[in-house]
Formats: structure tokens, C-alpha cells, sequence
């Protein structure tokens, strides 16, 4: 797509006749794609998922708080494991779990003797070892398991879509609504609550809606992957802009463009999609990184 | 005078072992109280007390009617997480006005021309449009000050504000406080400027030692910690002076 751009700004003749031939590739490649009902419900809960990650995943990288997205999807594979051993459906159980996980990292990392970091360690390996002897002890170690580490696209429905499409409302609501106290929060947690801001109230609630998010994308993306969509670009973003709003915009775009390429590349060489998407990212990343360097040396 | 907090048999206590203990003392309108003391004498523990962000072990902080939380401006010391946050210097002024703005989702232009002041106030106002993490140590500091500055309505609360400033920004400083102190500011300041922050003090809270003094600028002097902190500080200038001479 880049080198597209750039070469149509170069020498537009010639790149209008490689467009249209890439161009039909491309639009037979999509149509064929979205001929796939379940390839559409995917995209439709992975682009919104990814758009949510990426915005609180900026606060959450920011804060040191990035262990927590890869905390929360190991609590999320304990709750995908009790779920099918008690043959209920995946989303009632793992929400609730997760959730209840969210608020317990939050409190470890803010107060207690064991340090923040080590105490996430703590409970993500635990609720693997757990998960895993839960899948041994029910249904054996099947390709279901390998399904929740490292994610498949076939698992969305049509309830995850509703659900996403809620849930990233509520986050775009959340940041366009408080994004100045989101701001305050994440600069200077101490100032915040000194003016008055109720600061647990905000971890709490983000903390929820990241719990949420990795609820949802992690059937997808995997329990090993997801937190690569939280982290990945805000870091990406970070690397080049200077202010927290932009950081934001940054990211989100840079996320949902990373995901859909990342499905179409998945598609296309037949990878799993988690791990393509988070391919993709580092691709992403290293952009963003070389980009961000030039930028400095030409501002000096 | 009108009074705006009272603290009474107010102690702090990590995990049980006391850091502060048994305070009593008032916050006037208009008082410049200088709080002093070794490290690790509960001076910050202290000024988290004063601004709730700490439940005190016994006693409390109990706010004048009238005055609350929202009136207090406080410069705290810097995080780790900040020194490579992204963001502009004008839009962490602005969230000094958090606590005016209530539910109100985003600031207005009085407010941004007020920020625009207090970054002028402090010399930084060049700067407003530069990302925080390329500021040096000391712009850093004065960005914060000027956020403390928007929020403060009826007290500052400063932790060691002339850390990292060179001594004619540490001076220019002391004249803004000054200013602002006569205005009618309340100013609580932490500081192991001794000198330069004792010199507007009118009161001085000493913690850490057998007892915590408090008390008025001259009243510590004649005790004994008193005498011998502010001789050795005086023998020190003249020395100096000596040198210079």
C-alpha cells in the first residue's frame, strides 16, 4: 500500500496502470473474501476490537501497566477452559471471570507487598496451569486448546459482533467524553486524585472494558497474542507523536489498518490470523520506529 | 484570618511502623508554612495526608466550610512514567483546571487564556507547543508549577519546587510565591532549600527529631534544632560571602 502512495506521487501514469491491475487483484480478493459470512463476522469484531485495544492500550502502556493485557488473556484462557468442561457458552463465563481478574491485578499492582509486575506474573501463570489441567481433566488436550492459545477466526458469532459493536462504543464514548481525565489520570495519577478526579473509579472502568476487550478478541487473536494488540500500537504511535491526543488517533488507525491486513495476509498465505495481525504490527512498529528517528534527526 | 484546615493528633503509618506522628497544627489564609525535616521524615507522606490522597493513622485533616480539595494547587514530585510521556506542555497546564471543570468534557477559552498566563507567569510560555519529554529538568518543573498554579484557588502545596531549577529560576520563583503569598495564597512548601525557603516562611513545621515543631519563623530559631540549623545555614552564606569578598 505505501510504496503505492509513493510511487503514484512519483510517476502517476505508470502507477495507475499497475493500480488497475492490482486494483482488481485486490477487489477479487476482497469479494471472495467477503463472500465468507463467518471471514465477514470476523473482520467486523476484530477491526472494532482492535480499535478499542488500541485505545486503552495507550493509558495502559503509558501507566506500566502493559502486563495486565497479557495477565487478563491468561485468566481469560482459565475462564475458555471451565467454560467448555461445564459445557456452558464461552462469553457468560469468561466475562464475569475476567472482570473479577481486572479489579484483582488492579489492586495487586496499586497496593500490596508483592510488586506490581511480579504479582501479574503470579496470577497469569497460575490460571494457565490451572486452565491446562482443567482441559486435561474434561475434554484432553485437542486442538481446542491450541484453538484458545493461539486464537481462530472461525470462533466469532453473531452475539460477539453485538457485543463488540457495545463495547467499542462505550470506549469511543469514554475517551471522547473524558478524555481530558484520562489525560490527567495517565500523566499524573497523584495530581488527579488530589483534584478531586475519582481515579479508582477510571482504572477500574478501563480496567473493565481491557478485560472485556480481551474477552473478546482473544478466540481470535489467542491467549499468547492478544495483548500484542493492546501494546503494539500505542508503542508504534509513541515512537513518532508528540501529544497525547495524537498518540490516540495514532494508534487506533494504526491498529485497525494493522488488523485487516493482517486478516487479508492470513488469507492469503493461509497463517493463523493472530499471529499474522501481530506480524503485522511489528512490521508496524519498526515503520514507525525508522520514521520516528528520521523525524528527529531532520527536526535537529 | 480566615482558617482553612486544621489538623489535630495527625499521624501516618506504612504497614504500622508510624512515619508521622501526632501533629497538631492550622493552615491560615495567607500563612506560608515551610515544612522541613531529614529525608525520610514524612515530609511528602505528610503533604499526601494534607491532600487525602493517605488515610491518616489517627487523628485527620479536617477543611474549613467552605474550603475543599478543588481549591488546593499541588506540584507534586515528578514520576518515573512522565519523563517520556507524550505530550504538550500546554495541555498538561490545562488539566490544572480538572477540578473547575467538573463533567464539563472539555476546557474553556477562559480557561486556556489562564493557562496561557500562568505558563507567561513562569517564563515557559515559548515552550507551550513543545512536547514535555524534550523539556529539560527544570522547564519540566515550571510546566508543573504553572499546573499547580491553575488549580490553585486558595493554597499551593509545593513538594521540593526548586528541585532541578537553577538558582535565578529558584529566585524567581521565591518573588512569584511571594506575590502570590501576599495576595493571600496559602502557601505550604516542602523544600530542603532551607535558605531561600525559610526566608518568606511565617511558619515552619519541623518533623522528624523527638518532638515536631511547630510554630513561627522566629519561634523555631530559639529552639535549640532551630538555632543550629539556620547557623550552620548563615555560617555557611558567610562563609561563602568570605570567599567571594
Amino acid at each position: 500500500m505505501v510504496e503505492l502512495f509513493l510511487l503514484l506521487s512519483k510517476s502517476p501514469s505508470h502507477a495507475i496502470e499497475l493500480l488497475s491491475e492490482g486494483g482488481s487483484y485486490t477487489i477479487k480478493l476482497l469479494s471472495e473474501m467477503f463472500a465468507y459470512v463467518f471471514l465477514v463476522r470476523a473482520l467486523a469484531v476484530g477491526l472494532l476490537v482492535s480499535l478499542c485495544a488500541a485505545l486503552l492500550g495507550v493509558s495502559l502502556v503509558l501507566k506500566r501497566y502493559s502486563m495486565i493485557g497479557d495477565g487478563l488473556s491468561h485468566v481469560a484462557f482459565f475462564a475458555l477452559a471451565l467454560a467448555t468442561a461445564l459445557h456452558a457458552a464461552p462469553l457468560p463465563v469468561a466475562v464475569p471471570v475476567v472482570v473479577l481478574a481486572a479489579c484483582l491485578l488492579l489492586r495487586l499492582s496499586e497496593r500490596s507487598k508483592i510488586k506490581g509486575d511480579a504479582a501479574i506474573a503470579l496470577i497469569s501463570t497460575g490460571a494457565l496451569a490451572v486452565g491446562v489441567i482443567i482441559i486435561s481433566k474434561s475434554t484432553g488436550m485437542n486442538t481446542d486448546v491450541c484453538n484458545y492459545l493461539f486464537g481462530s477466526i472461525l470462533a466469532m458469532r453473531v452475539s460477539d459482533v453485538i457485543l463488540s459493536v457495545i463495547l467499542s462504543v462505550m470506549v469511543l464514548v469514554l475517551f471522547v467524553l473524558f478524555y481530558n481525565k484520562i489525560f490527567a489520570i495517565t500523566f499524573d495519577e497523584g495530581f488527579a486524585r488530589a483534584s478531586g478526579v475519582n481515579t479508582n473509579g477510571y482504572n477500574l472502568l478501563i480496567a473493565m472494558l481491557t478485560a472485556l476487550t480481551i474477552v473478546l478478541g482473544m478466540r481470535m487473536m489467542g491467549a499468547l497474542l492478544i495483548t500484542g494488540l493492546i501494546i503494539f500500537p500505542a508503542l508504534s504511535s509513541m515512537r513518532v507523536c508528540k501529544r497525547f491526543g495524537r498518540v490516540v488517533v495514532c494508534s487506533a488507525v494504526v491498529s485497525v489498518l494493522c488488523f485487516f491486513l493482517g486478516v487479508v495476509a492470513s488469507y492469503v498465505f493461509s497463517i493463523p490470523t493472530g499471529a499474522c495481525v501481530v506480524a503485522v504490527n511489528i512490521v508496524a512498529f519498526l515503520v514507525f520506529s525508522f520514521a520516528g528517528v528520521l523525524k528527529e534527526s531532520l527536526e535537529l | 484570618m480566615e482558617r482553612l484546615m486544621e489538623c489535630h493528633e495527625l499521624s501516618f503509618a506504612y504497614e504500622g511502623v508510624t512515619v508521622v506522628s501526632a501533629l497538631d497544627f492550622a493552615i491560615n489564609q495567607g500563612d506560608y508554612l515551610f515544612v522541613m525535616g531529614e529525608n525520610g521524615a514524612g515530609k511528602t507522606t505528610l503533604i499526601n495526608g494534607l491532600l487525602r490522597l493517605i488515610e491518616p493513622w489517627t487523628g485527620g485533616v479536617f477543611m474549613a466550610q467552605g474550603f475543599s480539595r478543588s481549591d488546593i494547587g499541588y506540584l507534586p514530585q515528578q514520576t518515573a512514567a512522565q519523563k517520556d510521556f507524550p505530550a504538550g506542555a500546554l495541555e498538561i497546564v490545562l488539566s490544572g483546571f480538572l477540578p473547575t471543570c467538573g463533567l464539563r468534557p472539555f476546557y474553556n477559552r477562559e480557561e486556556k487564556k489562564m493557562a496561557a498566563s500562568a505558563l507567561r507567569r513562569l517564563g515557559v510560555h515559548d515552550l507551550r507547543n513543545r512536547c514535555f519529554r524534550e523539556l529539560s529538568g527544570g522547564q519540566q518543573r515550571r510546566v508543573l508549577l504553572a499546573r499547580a498554579l491553575c488549580a490553585a484557588r486558595r493554597m499551593l502545596i509545593l513538594d521540593e519546587p526548586t528541585a532541578g531549577l537553577d538558582p535565578m529560576a529558584a529566585e524567581g520563583l521565591y518573588a512569584l510565591l511571594r506575590e502570590l503569598n501576599d495576595g493571600g495564597m496559602a502557601v505550604v512548601m516542602v523544600s530542603h532549600d532551607l535558605h531561600g525557603a525559610a526566608r518568606h516562611a511565617s511558619h515552619i513545621l519541623h518533623l522528624g527529631g523527638a518532638e515536631p515543631f511547630y510554630g513561627s519563623l522566629e519561634e523555631f530559631r530559639a529552639t535549640e534544632t532551630g538555632g543550629r540549623l539556620f547557623l550552620r545555614v548563615a555560617g555557611r552564606g558567610r562563609e561563602e560571602g568570605d570567599a567571594i569578598g
